[in-house]
C-alpha cells in the first residue's frame, strides 16, 4: 500500500520504474520554462533598459502597466492567449494550441514584464551613478544601454531568476493552453494538479519534491556563478 | 603667444545657473587660457563644482555662452574635453577594461583601445593593476586610474572636481604628479579644491567663487600675496565669512 509520507521510494520507482513517461514530463517542464525565460530575457532586458532610460509622452502609464501586469493572474493571461490561438481567433491558423509552443508563449507574456520591470529599476539606478561619466564620454542614453545591461550583469541574474520563479510555478495558464495532454503537454505542474485531484497523492507529491528539488539546482548554479563572477569584478 | 591649433582659450559670458528661482551660478566674465593650471577656489556650497560641470557641458545654462576661440563644432568640443568627478566612476570592470570602454566610446577602433590602454597604464603605473577589478583599488588606486584614464582620450581640456579630497598625504602627491605631467604635455587643467597647500603650489591662475559668484580672478601669486576682496581674505585666513 503507497501510504507512507516519504515519497522518495515512489520517486525512485518512478525514475527507474514505467519507462520514459515520468522523464519526459520533467524534460518537457524544463524546456518550456527554459525556452520561455530566455525569449523573455532575449526581449526584456533591452526593454527594460531602454524604459528606465529613453524619456518619452506616456512613459510613467507605462511604468505603472508594466508594474501592474507583474500580478497578472495567470489564468486571465492564460485564457486570453486561449483566444488569440483558438480555431476561431485570430492566430488560429497557427495551430498552435494545445501544444508546447503554445505553452511557451503563454510563459513568455508572464515573465516578460517581470522581466522589464525589475530591468528598468536595475538600470535606472545604476543610470545615476554612470550619467556624468557617461555623458562626459559623448555616450546619450541610448548609447548607454550596453554598457549599462552589461554592468549590471549580477544584479539581472536574479532578474533572470525571479522570472524563471514564476515561469517554473506556473499552472494556471499552460493548463489552459497546453491541455493537459498526456506525453505531448503535460508538465509537472499540470500532472501534479491532475494525479492530486484524482487522488493520487504519492505521484503528486514525488513530481513536487522533483520540482522542487530542480528549482533549488538552478538556483543555486545561477546565485553560485554570479556570486563568483561578482568577486572577480569586485561588485560591492 | 597664443596657439592657433587650440581651441582654447575658452571664455565665458554672462553665465547664469537658476533653479527653483534660485540663483546658483553667476559668472559675468572668465577666462580660461590655453596651458594654464586653473584651480577653483572657495568654500563648500560656492558653486565650484556647478561651474566646471556647466563649463564641461554636463548641465546646460540657464542663460550665457561658453565659447571656444577656434570655431569647433559640438562634437570636437566634447572629445577635445575630458572630466574626473570628485567620487570617480568605476565601471564593475577590470582596470584595462575601463580604459576600453572609455576609448570605445570615444570612437576608438579595437587595437587601436587596447594599445592606448597599456601604454597610458604603463606611463601612470598602473599596469600592475590592469587586470584587477576597478571596483576593488583604494581609493587613490581609483582616482589616478579616473585621471589617467580621462588622459588616456588625450583631452586638450582636461576638468578636475576635487582630485585630492578624499585621499591620504601619499595618495594626493601621486596625483599631484601625474597633474605635472600632464601640464607638461601641454594639457590645460581646470580643477576645484578647497585644499589651499595644493592650490598655492600648483596654480598659474586663481578663480575664486563664493556664494554662487565668480568674485576674483586673479595671477596665483597675486591671489595669495594681495587678495582684493574681503571673502579672498577671509578665506585664506581660515576665517569664516558668510
Amino acid at each position: 500500500m503507497q501510504q507512507d509520507a516519504i515519497p522518495i521510494s515512489s520517486i525512485l520507482s518512478l525514475l527507474t520504474g514505467d519507462g520514459g513517461n515520468f522523464l519526459g514530463i520533467i524534460l518537457l517542464s524544463l524546456q518550456v520554462t527554459i525556452t520561455a525565460v530566455t525569449c523573455a530575457g532575449l526581449v526584456g532586458l533591452p526593454l527594460g533598459a531602454g524604459l528606465a532610460l529613453v524619456r518619452f509622452p506616456g512613459r510613467t502609464v507605462i511604468i505603472v502597466l508594466v508594474n501592474t501586469m507583474m500580478g497578472f493572474p495567470p489564468v486571465v493571461a492564460g485564457l486570453a492567449i486561449f483566444l488569440l490561438l483558438s480555431r476561431s481567433g485570430p492566430l488560429g491558423d497557427l495551430g498552435l494550441l494545445f501544444t508546447p509552443k503554445a505553452m511557451m508563449i503563454a510563459q513568455f507574456v508572464l515573465v516578460l514584464p517581470i522581466i522589464v520591470a525589475l530591468t528598468r529599476q536595475t538600470i535606472e539606478d545604476l543610470w545615476t551613478e554612470y550619467q556624468d561619466h557617461m555623458t562626459s564620454l559623448g555616450a546619450g542614453r541610448l548609447r548607454s544601454i550596453p554598457t549599462l545591461l552589461w554592468d549590471a550583469r549580477f544584479s539581472l541574474v536574479t532578474t533572470l531568476l525571479a522570472g524563471l520563479g514564476r515561469a517554473s510555478a506556473e499552472v494556471g495558464a499552460i493548463l489552459i493552453v497546453g491541455g493537459n495532454i498526456a506525453g505531448f503537454t503535460r508538465t509537472m505542474t499540470t500532472s501534479i494538479a491532475l494525479e492530486t485531484s484524482k487522488g493520487d497523492l504519492p505521484l503528486a507529491m514525488a513530481l513536487g519534491v522533483v520540482l522542487m528539488s530542480l528549482t533549488l539546482v538552478i538556483n543555486s548554479l545561477a546565485f553560485g556563478i554570479s556570486r563568483v563572477g561578482a568577486r572577480f569584478s569586485g561588485k560591492s | 603667444m597664443r596657439d592657433t591649433t587650440s581651441m582654447l582659450p575658452l571664455i565665458v559670458r554672462d553665465l547664469r545657473l537658476e533653479m527653483d528661482g534660485r540663483t546658483l551660478l553667476d559668472v559675468p566674465f572668465a577666462r580660461i587660457q590655453n596651458r594654464q593650471r586653473n584651480v577653483i577656489l572657495g568654500p563648500n556650497g560656492a558653486g565650484k563644482s556647478l561651474f566646471l560641470k556647466t563649463c564641461h557641458g554636463l548641465i546646460p545654462p540657464t542663460s550665457g555662452r561658453i565659447e571656444y576661440t577656434l570655431p569647433v563644432s559640438a562634437t570636437e568640443v566634447r572629445r577635445k574635453q575630458a572630466m574626473v568627478f570628485q567620487k570617480p566612476v568605476m565601471l564593475r570592470r577590470s582596470v584595462r577594461a575601463n580604459f576600453t570602454h572609455a576609448l570605445a566610446m570615444a570612437g576608438v577602433g579595437w587595437y587601436e583601445r587596447r594599445r592606448i590602454a597599456d601604454e597610458t597604464m604603463a606611463q601612470f603605473g598602473l599596469s600592475g593593476l590592469a587586470d584587477s577589478p576597478a571596483r576593488v583599488l583604494s581609493g587613490g588606486e581609483q582616482q589616478r586610474l579616473a585621471i589617467a584614464r580621462a588622459a588616456s582620450l588625450g583631452p586638450d581640456l582636461l576638468f578636475l572636481d576635487e582630485p585630492t579630497s578624499s585621499l591620504d598625504p601619499t595618495a594626493s602627491r601621486q596625483i599631484e604628479d601625474m597633474l605635472d605631467v600632464l601640464h607638461e604635455r601641454g594639457v590645460t587643467l581646470v580643477l576645484t579644491t578647497h585644499d589651499l597647500g595644493l592650490a598655492r603650489r600648483f596654480a598659474d591662475v586663481i578663480f575664486f567663487f563664493h556664494n554662487g559668484r565668480l568674485i576674483e580672478e586673479s595671477d596665483a601669486e597675486r591671489f595669495f600675496t594681495q587678495p582684493e576682496t574681503e571673502e579672498a581674505k577671509a578665506f585664506l585666513e581660515h576665517r569664516l565669512f558668510w
